[in-house]
Parts: structure tokens; C-alpha cells; sequence
């Protein structure tokens, strides 16, 4: 697509079906790391 | 939900709920913003018309950017529905395992910050330390109710921890001696103000802290006409070099300086790179929250510039990022491949359900921001959550719980924002800190072009 460049990003409708709650809390969620996306 | 916007030279998409974002051209910008109200047709008549005079637009090329968009939406990438609502997740059935604490060692402090929500480290109560045996309990509390998990957290705050700190090194000490006995890992991190920071701190704190806060507000100027002693004398020139010592002596280990900035220093940009300047690399800077009637409380006249000092930092940053002598920025540092699941989106911070504060005493709260409300008190570290009407109130605490929320692009983001925040600006937990939402959104605006702005120099 020569006029839209899509950046990789994690699909968050897929991150609906597959939680783990191994996360660090969050005093901002956006600035999250999550240690199992890659499993996820 | 489509959020669109200009900034920095970059014509950026969002698809609010795949999280999907876009890098556009101006014609690509204005065939987005029309497609899902317009039909292909009346598009195409409106392109021609707008790029009349840009001969590389011809109806061809217009219904070919058309047809991408297409694509994209087949593909689940613009234009996606809201698949979280309500229905989908019953939060009332929230799992309530703790996974993190907050202990308040130290009910007290060496300084008297004026703007201190925690009312200079007493939460308006009294004067109190934490024993060890309360530290133990919470320990043991948080053990017994962390179900699965395998990492726990634990914050030493206050108040100032190492007013505390014999009992600090105790409770570290304990968890460790516990934590593979029952399959769990802790991370400690600690938050001081640094006037008592020496060598023994130090070492101690670089192998068992996984990261320490660290406050500075930045310049000298700044930060001495607000974080005082209680002989009204700024700390800037006792901290400063024990900052650099001790983050020097980190290495790799994580660390941040965390600042403060209110109406007094609205070009708060000015205290981060003098921040920078300072050696320090690990930075955040965040709006002061506080009575309107304060002083130096944040002001609708400040909104402006504040917004723009937010874009003049985003676009510093990536100039020192390609002169290699980058800095981050907290709120900046958003992981667009590898960033939080739906359901950390929706549910937020965990506070009052999976985060909890520790009183010197064993008192339980939502959170460190809750601590000296008795509306907001839990139970103890022994019986555990007895006031179960308080978690539940804090299990619907979600984005989905604000009205206000519903058609706010950045609701993936925040998750709603701050409960506490809520709390203190409306009275509510499910309240809106509009004033918090400005600035947010605002961030997320120059996290998300900062991340544009990254990939294009990668191409370069």
C-alpha cells in the first residue's frame, strides 16, 4: 500500500481469546510490557 | 473507532479497538476520515476536488487508496467493532488474586513538600513506622492470597521508606528466604526522596530493588520552592549528588527520576532536559494533583501549553534519539508489539482488587492515594479484606464503568483513568479527572507519532 504504512503492533481482538495476569500493576496501563505476548 | 491526528509532519491513524496504527498520506488521511459516512463515489468527486491541483491524484489513484482502506478493514485493522463490551466479561466475577502491595513503612517524613498528597508523608493521621511483624504479615498475606502467580510485587513507600530502612532490609529478607518455598518471585522497588541515601542504601538497593523512584522536579529553582525541609530549606544541592551516584552505581538496573510539575513551571520541558543534563536518562515528570484553591494548582488557562510543551518534548527526544544521547520518557514508553492484553486494558491498574496499600499498622486500602480515608478502609494484613463491599465497588471500577469513556479514543490506553484521581476531582471512583484526560490523550498522541516517527527512521 503505497499511501498507508501499518506499524507492527499486537492485535488486541486476538489478546481477547488468549489474561495470564503476569503483569506488572500499573500506576499507566499503556506503558505496559507483556512477558507473554509472544506466547499470547 | 477511528482516531485521527496530525503531528510532528505525520499524518497518523489509530484503529482504537485493534490497536492497529497507520502512517497516511494526506490523501489516504482524508479518504479515511470520509469512509465510513460517505459512499465511494461522493469520495472520489470530493478528492478531485480537494487535489485538483496535485497531479498525481486522478481518480485511479483514489479508488486504489479506497480500496486499501478496504483491505485494512477486512483485515481487521480500521474500522473494528468493540468486541469487550459488558457481555463479553462479567467483572463482577473479576479474579481478586492480589499480586501487588504497597507497604507504607514510614508514616513520616524529613521533608514538607508543599503539593505532598500524603499531607508530608502522615496521610493525616499520626506520626507511625511499620514493625517487621506487620511487614512479615503483609508478606505472608500476600502469599496466601496470590493464587497462581508467580510475580509479586512489593513497593516500599511512605512517607520516606528510609526513615524505615532496618525494617525495610528485614522485609526484603524474609520474602526472599520464603519466595521459592512457594514458587513465587518477588520484585521490590522503592521510592525515596534521597536525603538519606548513602552507600550502605545503595548497595543494598542495587542487588535487591528492581527499580527505585527517585524525586527531583528539575531545576534547582523549581524543586526548592516546593520540596523543603522543615527548616524551609530546599533539597536540590543534598540530593542531587547522591542521584548520580546512585544511578551511575545501577548500571543496567532499572530506575527513575520522578518529578513534579504544577502552574509554577508550565515549561516543565525546561526541568526534564535539565534533568537529562544532570546525567540522568530515565525520566518522568507528572502534573501536579491538588486543590484548586492551591497555589500552584494546574489551571484551564495552563491546558495550552501544557500540550504543546508535551509535543515540544516528544519531538526533542527523537532529535537526541538520532544524536545518540536519548532520554525516555514514562509516559512515552509505549510497546506497541509486546504492550498489554485486552482485559489489563479494560480492568486497569488493580487497584483495590490485585493492589492493595499497607498501613504502618496492617491496615488494608485500595491504594497508596486511598490510605487515611476510613470510607476506604478493607480489613488487615491478618483477617485479610473484610469490607468485601469496597472490592466489589473497585471490581466494576472500568473503562466500561464511565459513561464519559464510551466514545474516547484513548480508552484502551488508560483504562479509565485514576480511581483515586476520580475520587478526589468528582467523588466518585467511576468519576472522569477531566482535566487528567486532556493531558493523557495528549501523551498518547505524542507516544503513538514518537512510534511513527521511530519506524520511518528505521526505514531511513
Amino acid at each position: 500500500m503505497k499511501r498507508i504504512k501499518t506499524l507492527e503492533t499486537r492485535d488486541l481482538n486476538k489478546s481477547l481469546a488468549n489474561g495470564c495476569g503476569e503483569c506488572q500493576t500499573s500506576c499507566g496501563v499503556a506503558n505496559q510490557k507483556c512477558e507473554n505476548s509472544n506466547k499470547h | 473507532m477511528v482516531h485521527q491526528f496530525k503531528m510532528n509532519g505525520f499524518n497518523i491513524v489509530l484503529d482504537v479497538y485493534s490497536g492497529a496504527v497507520h502512517s497516511v498520506d494526506d490523501l489516504a488521511y482524508d479518504i479515511i476520515a470520509l469512509f465510513e459516512s460517505t459512499s465511494e463515489d461522493e469520495i472520489v468527486s470530493r478528492m478531485l476536488e480537494k487535489y485538483r491541483d496535485d497531479k498525481a491524484v486522478n481518480e485511479e489513484e483514489i479508488r486504489e487508496c479506497i480500496s486499501d482502506v478496504e483491505e485494512l478493514k477486512a483485515q481487521g485493522k480500521l474500522f473494528t467493532e468493540d468486541n469487550c463490551s459488558e457481555k463479553t466479561m462479567d467483572f463482577k466475577k473479576r479474579n481478586t488474586e492480589i499480586k501487588a502491595l504497597c507497604l507504607h513503612v514510614a508514616h513520616t517524613c524529613n521533608l514538607n513538600c508543599e503539593y505532598c498528597f500524603a499531607s508530608q508523608g502522615k496521610y493525616k493521621g499520626d506520626r507511625a513506622l511499620m514493625s517487621f511483624e506487620v511487614g512479615k504479615q503483609a508478606i505472608d498475606f500476600l502469599i496466601k492470597n496470590s493464587g497462581k502467580r508467580v510475580n509479586l510485587e512489593v513497593d516500599f513507600f511512605g512517607g520516606e521508606p528510609l526513615m524505615n530502612w532496618d525494617v525495610v532490609k528485614q522485609i526484603v529478607a524474609y520474602a526472599r528466604s520464603i519466595e521459592k518455598k512457594h514458587s513465587k518471585n518477588f520484585r521490590f522497588t522503592l521510592t525515596t526522596n534521597g536525603v538519606l541515601l548513602d552507600d550502605e542504601v545503595m548497595e543494598f538497593a542495587n542487588r535487591e530493588m528492581n527499580n527505585v523512584v527517585l524525586s527531583l522536579d528539575g531545576r534547582k529553582e523549581v524543586h526548592d520552592s516546593l520540596r523543603k525541609n522543615y527548616a524551609g530549606e530546599g533539597s536540590y544541592d543534598i540530593i542531587v549528588p547522591k542521584f548520580q551516584k546512585f544511578v551511575e552505581s545501577r548500571g543496567d538496573r532499572e530506575y527513575y527520576i520522578r518529578g513534579t510539575f504544577t502552574h509554577n513551571n508550565i515549561d516543565f520541558t525546561n526541568d526534564i532536559f535539565h534533568m537529562a543534563d544532570l546525567g540522568f536518562t530515565k525520566l518522568s515528570m507528572e502534573p501536579v494533583v491538588c486543590s484548586p484553591s492551591d497555589p500552584y494548582a494546574l489551571t484551564e488557562a495552563d491546558l495550552p501549553e501544557l500540550k504543546r510543551q508535551y509535543e515540544i518534548l516528544a519531538e526533542e527526544m527523537l532529535k537526541r534519539q538520532k544524536e545518540g544521547r536519548g532520554i525516555t520518557f514514562y509516559h512515552y514508553m509505549i510497546d506497541l508489539q509486546h504492550g498489554p492484553c485486552i482485559y489489563k486494558r479494560i480492568a486497569g491498574c488493580g487497584s483495590g482488587t490485585e493492589y492493595l496499600a499497607v498501613t504502618p499498622w496492617g491496615e488494608l486500602f485500595p491504594c497508596h492515594q486511598f490510605v487515611g480515608d476510613p470510607k476506604y478502609s478493607m480489613g488487615n494484613v491478618w483477617d485479610g479484606v473484610t469490607n468485601t463491599a469496597i472490592r466489589d465497588e473497585f471490581k466494576l471500577c472500568n473503562v466500561y464503568a464511565r459513561e464519559k469513556c464510551r466514545d474516547c479514543w484513548a480508552r484502551l490506553y488508560c483504562s479509565g483513568g485514576c480511581a483515586a484521581n476520580a475520587y478526589h476531582a468528582t467523588g466518585h471512583i467511576t468519576g472522569v479527572y477531566e482535566y487528567g484526560c486532556e493531558l493523557f490523550r495528549k501523551r498518547m498522541e505524542c507516544a503513538i507519532m514518537m512510534k511513527v516517527a521511530e519506524s520511518e527512521m528505521e526505514l531511513t
